[in-house]
């Protein structure tokens, strides 16, 4: 077990703390609030020779995620972050990452999009690049961000998946505030993610390979049929890293895919995710009606855990901080509800699109909306407004 | 085509390609010891079709606008590989790199990765059919700069992109073109054994998009040097030398070749020789 001792770490400095443990051979960055602080720490590491790494500071977050595309086609482990407006200009080429199948990890800050401008947490941003064939993990706390960033090398670079994948945090939630956090210790790291052998995607004048490449519609239909199956199935190395990192340190977050809290017995669970738990979980503490379903993984979408979760409840209320434009209800709501389409025992299925912009969602909120749920009717959705 | 070339016969570039010539003397002039870094446009869609490839070296292709940063990253990576000695060079269109991709090129070249950007330009979107480019001459017509009543074509100058790279004080910038093979594979040869960014630029004519005979372009490429519209130079850590010196033909006898400059009456054509002059005296008169 590792032996690690508890410090008091702001967010950010954790999460890059953390890809030092994970030794990525090219780190690659472009600063946008608030990821700002992770990229400043992981420079001043490799500035001190605490991470040998190539690092670049690009000219755009489309570079930056082009040229970690570049590094680990080329077959080294690559890392970059972002948050929001960065991501949406890395749109396209998260595509071709995912398509390509290169194990790149980067974890996301989560932040709104403009217009208006606005630098405060939403899910809006990843939200948006759900379909682009990456894993996504949203974590609660700090150290779920150290641990989730070390799970998400080892799943991205097995060989059953290899597929990108983001950690996503909540902006200042989690990059600018202090919390007590366990790094653990190199060697146990080592030992879990050992160094990054490239089999599939390398450029090496001795053998040479094309990367990259047209296809006409038969083999591209294949090849798009392979990267959907590939993250379909990925839910099942998701929660076996997840077990065998908690082996390892001794620390766990539900069963990978989903966070159950208090979920024996009640009638009314809700589903949210990130540091929005957190606050759900106080809630839980005040009432005994209420439960808590945390998704961790987004991508892949854990549907048969949702659905064996919910199995017991009545009502279930989907807390959000993503709006769906043009659908009126929040992504996660509509994909809860469709999980759950084909239960027998109907729920009563309720949306809150919440936090929007950073806008504050208290325990005294979370209350309310239980107890306002026991008056709505199976499919309402509100915006809770303050 | 020789055995030994390092791009396979059977890709499915267009009969009398310029871009294909260029991609070969570029490779007879690298070797092996290579991997190339391409954008999306003619030589990437004819080259690659799943699952076949015409290239023998490693060769990598993402996206149309960012061969360049893609370069940076696995020159970065070679580089953390202990494969310093492994040259890596950026090669697109006039689109691709002149255009899109012009920041992920300028953020390269101010970084100083030791990466060498090659252009061919075949001065329009050809892969997309024809469109105008910022690369695209003064007056010739495209699919989207058509000539017309009112109309006589690209309303715009050349966009100038050795100026660009040496502004970002790159050790070593210069043109080539495919009429002129030993000067561009010396010129190949010379950059890579600079360290830090380079930059080539090499005009590739396109007989379909310039509209005339595919048996012609190498004749099309030599007559835009000797008229001037396209100079052979280079410029070493700031220094401007030509590497050739043109005739002076006739721009006419260059554009009665091509179906893009048409259009242009007699009294045009002048108008033209006049400013081409004029360009290539501010560009190169001090050299005299």
């Amino acid at each position: 077990m590792d032996k690690s001792k508890m410090q008091i770490l702001e967010g950010s400095r954790a999460a890059a703390e953390a890809v030092v443990l994970c030794r990525p051979a090219l780190t690659v960055a472009y600063p946008i609030t608030p990821q700002t602080h992770i990229v400043e720490d992981l420079a001043k590491f490799i500035a001190d020779g605490k991470l040998k790494a190539e690092h670049m500071e690009v000219e755009s977050e489309f570079s930056a995620i082009s040229a970690v595309v570049g590094g680990s086609a080329a077959g080294v482990r690559t890392f970059t972050a972002t948050s929001s407006q960065g991501l949406a200009l890395m749109h396209e080429v998260l595509f071709a990452a995912s398509g390509m199948r290169l194990p790149i990890v980067m974890q996301v800050v989560n932040r709104a999009l403009s217009a208006p401008i606005n630098i405060w947490n939403d899910w809006q941003d990843a939200i948006s690049a759900r379909d682009s064939g990456w894993l996504q993990l949203y974590c609660e706390t700090a150290q779920e961000v150290v641990d989730t960033t070390i799970q998400a090398y080892k799943i991205a670079e097995e060989r059953s998946v290899l597929l990108p994948v983001m950690v996503c945090m909540d902006g200042f939630f989690i990059t600018h505030t202090l919390e007590p956090v366990e790094i653990p210790e190199q060697k146990t790291v080592d030992k879990f993610l050992p160094s990054y052998k490239p089999t599939h995607a390398y450029l090496d004048p001795e053998k040479p390979m094309t990367q990259g490449p047209f296809a006409f519609p038969k083999p591209y239909m294949e090849l798009r049929k392979q990267l959907s199956d590939a993250i379909d199935d990925s839910d099942n190395m998701v929660k076996k890293v997840h077990d065998e990192f908690a082996k390892s340190f001794g620390r766990s977050y539900g069963n990978g895919l989903i966070d159950e809290y208090k979920n024996k017995g009640k009638k009314i669970a809700i589903i949210t995710m990130g540091t929005l738990a957190g606050t759900v979980r106080e809630a839980v503490d005040a009432r005994d009606d209420i439960s808590l379903v945390r998704v961790r993984s987004f991508r892949p979408f854990p549907k048969k855990d949702l659905k064996k979760a919910l199995g017991g409840v009545e009502t279930v209320i989907i807390l959000e901080k993503n709006i769906a434009l043009g659908t009126g209800v929040g992504t996660l709501y509509d994909e809860v509800r469709s999980a759950l389409y084909d239960e027998k025992n109907k729920k009563k299925i309720l949306g809150v699109v919440c936090g929007i912009g950073g806008s504050e969602v208290t325990v005294e909120d979370v209350k309310n909306i239980a107890e306002i749920s026991k008056k709505k009717k199976d499919g309402e959705v509100w915006w809770l407004m303050k | 085509m020789k055995e030994d070339d390092l791009i396979a016969p059977g890709h499915r570039t267009c009969a009398g390609c310029g871009p294909a010539i260029a991609t070969r003397m570029m490779l007879r002039a690298t070797g092996k010891n290579v991997v190339l870094c391409q954008s999306t446009g003619c030589m990437e869609v004819t080259t690659t079709q799943y699952p076949t490839t015409s290239w023998k070296v490693p060769w990598i292709h993402v996206l149309f606008e960012n061969a360049c940063s893609v370069a940076a990253g696995v020159r970065e990576a070679l580089n953390h590989q202990g494969k310093e000695d492994v040259k890596v060079i950026a090669f697109g269109g006039d689109g691709g790199m002149a255009d899109i991709g012009f920041r992920a090129m300028s953020g390269l070249f101010e970084r100083g990765h030791d990466v060498l950007v090659v252009i061919y330009d075949n001065e329009a979107y050809m892969n997309t059919g024809i469109q105008r480019s910022g690369s695209t001459p003064w007056q010739a017509a495209t699919t989207t700069t058509p000539s017309g009543k009112i109309s006589k074509g690209k309303e715009q100058w050349k966009k100038d992109m050795v100026a660009i790279a040496v502004a970002h004080h790159v050790p070593y910038a210069a043109t080539a073109s495919i009429a002129f093979p030993f000067d561009l594979e010396k010129k190949i040869k010379k950059a890579l054994e600079i360290k830090g960014p380079k930059f080539l630029h090499i005009h590739t004519p396109c007989p379909v998009g310039w509209y005339y005979a595919t048996e012609k372009t190498v004749e099309v490429a030599k007559l835009a040097v000797d008229s001037k519209m396209w100079a052979l130079y280079e410029v070493e850590n700031g220094v401007k030398k030509l590497t050739y010196k043109p005739k002076g033909t006739p721009v006419a006898d260059y554009m009665k070749l091509q179906k893009r400059f048409r259009h242009l009456s007699e009294d045009d054509i002048k108008e033209y020789q006049k400013r081409v002059d004029e360009n290539f005296d501010k560009m190169f008169g001090d050299l005299k």
